[in-house]
């Protein structure tokens, strides 16, 4: 017999890419598994994912609990001061803060394009991870899904959070009443115009970076301090405007807002007035707005601008006493108009 | 932010409706030809600053409104085809053709896409040379320069993959037509300065002479408008009729030569139907050879428009009143109810510059 | 027609369009000079769409702010009419801690 031992393989397995997502990464199999292990636990890592069980179980005193969920569909995954990842972690904690609830927990469900490359999962992961450490919440159960190539925008995530409300804290639209002080926590616009300025066919360079950041501290404190606060609403899509608008109508008051007052910085400003949008509708999304009663707003204010997130809070606007649920602005120029609802999406334009 | 913060000083704005206020001493309606004069009377609530006898009207001063639909329904149907990539201003998504709107048809697939500028559409074209670029390249004077030097551009590099859907308009022969119908009240204009800014103001001294009506170039900040009213009502309590240039900081008497010579290098002055108004001779471009291998009517087999009718048949839309500034968008009976922006009826509710959407949008209590 | 803001020359690249870095209050945009020949870093120019479609005229900017000053203060409670007045609210804003 032949000491030769070279044999062919006359039916070789193809190669696959292994620097891409696959269908059967979603597949329920092996190469699940380990993306679970490699990609999302390894990041996450908390004693919950390391149940390993179908949802995660913990203990809790009676008391409050504040739960939301929101979706991230943000393109492109990467934008100056953020990306999907750290937007889906700080916009559902920002949720369960606006209710005044201490946020705890985040699910994070992945629903992830064939042919995604790895290395940008990756990134996303690690930075998420990065955003749930900072905010002091953990990222316990989650869910990944694949779609054909050509079926998704490389990454969409889902994040749900569930936080506790402290006792006595009731914070929401039904408490808003006429007097109560607007009060903004910083400079508006920075993040739809920090994500349009990379978007193809709007681009342009400067210093605008999106302010996506956790407000659960600065919530925080203005409970801890006992600042009587009646109402919190973060800033997203659609921007103050509508934010005040939701809130007006919800509550059915009245609000006069002072345009000079409302910060937004010289980036924001400019790239508005090139493209024709209002600050006033662009989206944010680590800002929020607080109605407190007017004696309480002076120390809200201070304990607002004793943190990062919230260094250039002011005063805005008040809740009047009239009728009809609207939301009227005083120009720069001392006169009034409506500050409207936005119909549709704000585009760029050319009149 | 330089030379935008200073025109919209309240001192400034004050001092100057003040003096409106003092000098109007019996009843003018004036009318503003430009959706950026539109845009910002209401974004400032300059209406709190006119006296009780001054009426200040809109014209047709909106490209994206009187865009006919003849020309939306091609950009529509070249939006559908496969290889087509529609680049378009984003105040145009929303502008309903007669059956729908350029939204709609990014909506079931086609491939439309938001530009800020006609360079941007060159970079897209040269980025994709499998695909065929149109370009629906709508906007008054000031804005065919642009096209004119990207197509004299797009020669240049031989670009074969890009084209126009033209609907540019002229402004000058539609503010004839409104002084020349014989219902018009008009009794003087605020020109449009960046139109203004480009082909300069002579061709307004004609008009002036010939209809005895005083012309004032303005700018957009809303202390220029007052000044550009101020300047309006001083010569209509005096009894002149001149052209003006409240705009001085932009405009000068021959506009921008270089703008105005690459505008007649490439296009040619073609009759065009303006939404809600009609035909109006020598009020649309069209490209002129060398150019015309640019023109997508004639790169693209597109089914025969469908010929003039002003609006959707059967609607109570009354647009084209508005346009003339012959109805007030508050005094139209849909306005607010059956016509909103989410419902527009017509043209200028739907664009932001439109007298209508406006009007909505800035109401004051 | 209408959407064109003032911006500041950064500096100008020696291309077929003149294309230029110009800063527009914090960002910085590429616009076209090629219709603006004489415009030099530093100048302001009015750009529409990506290009740049007259160099701003300084002098003339300065001549039109100073007659609007020339106008006098304007008082709001001048007798010849109200501008613009609130729906009534009597509560002021908080002053800036």
């Amino acid at each position: 017999m032949s000491d030769d031992r070279s044999f062919e393989l006359h039916c070789p397995l193809p190669g696959q890419p292994k620097d891409r997502v696959l269908l059967a990464h979603g597949g329920g199999g092996r190469l699940m598994q380990e993306l679970i292990r490699e990609v999302f636990a390894r990041a996450f890592e908390n004693p919950f994912l390391a149940q390993a069980h179908d949802g995660a179980v913990a203990a809790v005193e009676g008391g409050t609990i504040a739960f939301t969920t929101d979706s991230y569909v943000v393109q492109p995954l990467f934008f100056p001061g953020g990306d999907i990842g750290s937007l889906a972690v700080h916009g559902t904690v920002n949720d369960l803060a606006m209710c005044g609830a201490k946020p705890l927990w985040l699910s994070a469900g992945f629903i992830l394009e064939e042919g995604l490359l790895l290395e940008t999962l990756d990134r996303v992961v690690k930075s998420m991870a990065a955003a749930a450490r900072a905010a002091g919440v953990q990222i316990v159960t989650g869910d990944t899904k694949v779609v054909d190539r050509g079926k998704g925008d490389g990454i969409f995530i889902n994040t749900a959070g569930v936080g506790l409300v402290p006792p006595g804290v009731a914070v929401g639209p039904g408490r808003i009443r006429s007097g109560d002080r607007v009060l903004v926590s910083g400079d508006l616009g920075a993040h739809g115009i920090a994500v349009l300025s990379v978007r193809e066919g709007l681009a342009f360079a400067g210093e605008v970076a999106s302010d996506s950041a956790p407000l659960n501290g600065v919530v925080g404190d203005l409970l801890e301090q006992g600042v009587d606060v009646h109402c919190l609403r973060d800033l997203t899509r659609g921007g103050l405007a509508s934010a005040l608008n939701e809130l007006a109508s919800t509550a059915k008051v009245g609000m006069m807002v002072e345009e000079a007052r409302i910060p937004v910085h010289d980036g924001v400003r400019g790239a508005c007035e090139v493209l024709g949008l209002d600050p006033l509708y662009v989206a944010n999304e680590g800002r929020f707005a607080a109605f407190v009663p007017a004696r309480d707003a002076g120390r809200a204010l201070e304990i607002m601008r004793r943190h990062v997130v919230a260094g250039e809070a002011t005063e805005v606007g008040v809740v009047t006493d009239q009728d009809t649920p609207e939301v009227l602005l005083r120009t720069q120029l001392g006169t009034h108009r409506v500050l409207d609802w936005l119909s549709g999406e704000q585009l760029p334009r050319i009149c | 932010m330089k030379y935008v913060s200073e025109f919209r000083d309240e001192k400034a704005a004050v001092g100057l409706a003040t003096e409106i206020r003092r000098r109007v001493s019996r009843p003018w309606t004036i009318m503003e030809v430009c959706g950026g004069q539109t845009h910002a009377i209401v974004r400032f609530g300059l209406e709190a600053f006119w006296p009780p006898d001054l009426e200040v009207v809109h014209g047709p001063g909106c490209p994206v409104c009187v865009t006919p639909i003849e020309l939306i329904d091609q950009a529509i149907q070249l939006a559908a085809r496969p290889e087509v990539i529609l680049c378009s201003f984003g105040d145009m998504l929303r502008v309903p053709g007669s059956r729908g709107d350029l939204f709609g048809v990014k909506a079931a697939g086609g491939d439309v896409r938001i530009v800020y500028s006609p360079l941007d559409a060159l970079a897209v074209a040269q980025a994709h040379p499998d695909r065929e670029v149109v370009c629906f390249a709508v906007g008054f004077e000031t804005t065919a320069p642009a096209y004119a030097t990207a197509v004299v551009q797009a020669k240049r590099l031989g670009l074969a993959n890009w084209s126009l859907l033209v609907a540019h308009v002229l402004v000058p022969p539609a503010m004839e037509a409104i002084l020349s119908a014989p219902e018009n009240r008009v009794q003087g204009f605020l020109a449009a300065g960046h139109v203004c800014t480009v082909v300069g103001f002579e061709e307004y001294e004609d008009l002036v002479s010939q209809y005895r009506v005083p012309i004032v170039v303005t700018g957009f900040e809303p202390v220029d408008i007052l000044e550009g009213v101020l300047l309006l009502v001083r010569q209509l309590e005096e009894g002149r009729a001149e052209v003006e240039n409240q705009y001085t900081r932009s405009v000068r008497r021959q506009g921008n030569v270089e703008a105005r010579r690459v505008v007649q290098e490439v296009f040619e002055v073609v009759p065009r139907t303006w939404r809600g108004i009609g035909e109006i001779p020598r009020s649309g471009l069209r490209l002129r050879p060398p150019y015309t291998e640019f023109d997508a009517l004639l790169r693209f087999p597109l089914k025969s428009p469908h010929c003039g009718f002003l609006g959707q048949p059967g609607s109570e839309c009354q647009s084209g009143l508005v346009l003339q500034g012959r109805l007030k968008p508050p005094d139209c009976p849909a306005f607010g109810t059956r016509c909103t922006p989410e419902n527009p009826l017509g043209a200028p509710m739907v664009s932001s510059e439109g007298a209508c959407a406006a009007y909505y949008r800035y109401r004051r209590t | 027609m209408c959407l064109a803001v003032p911006g500041q020359v950064q500096s100008i690249h020696d291309d077929q369009l003149r294309t230029a870095k110009v800063a527009f209050g914090g960002i910085t945009k590429e616009v076209s000079l090629a219709l603006v020949p004489d415009a030099r870093v530093g100048d302001y120019v009015i750009v529409h769409v990506g290009f740049a479609i007259s160099k701003l005229d300084e002098a003339a900017a300065r001549q039109s702010l100073a007659d609007f000053a020339a106008l006098g203060t304007g008082d709001v409670d001048d007798s010849s009419g109200e501008v613009g007045e609130p729906p009534s609210s009597s509560q002021e804003l908080t002053a800036e801690s």
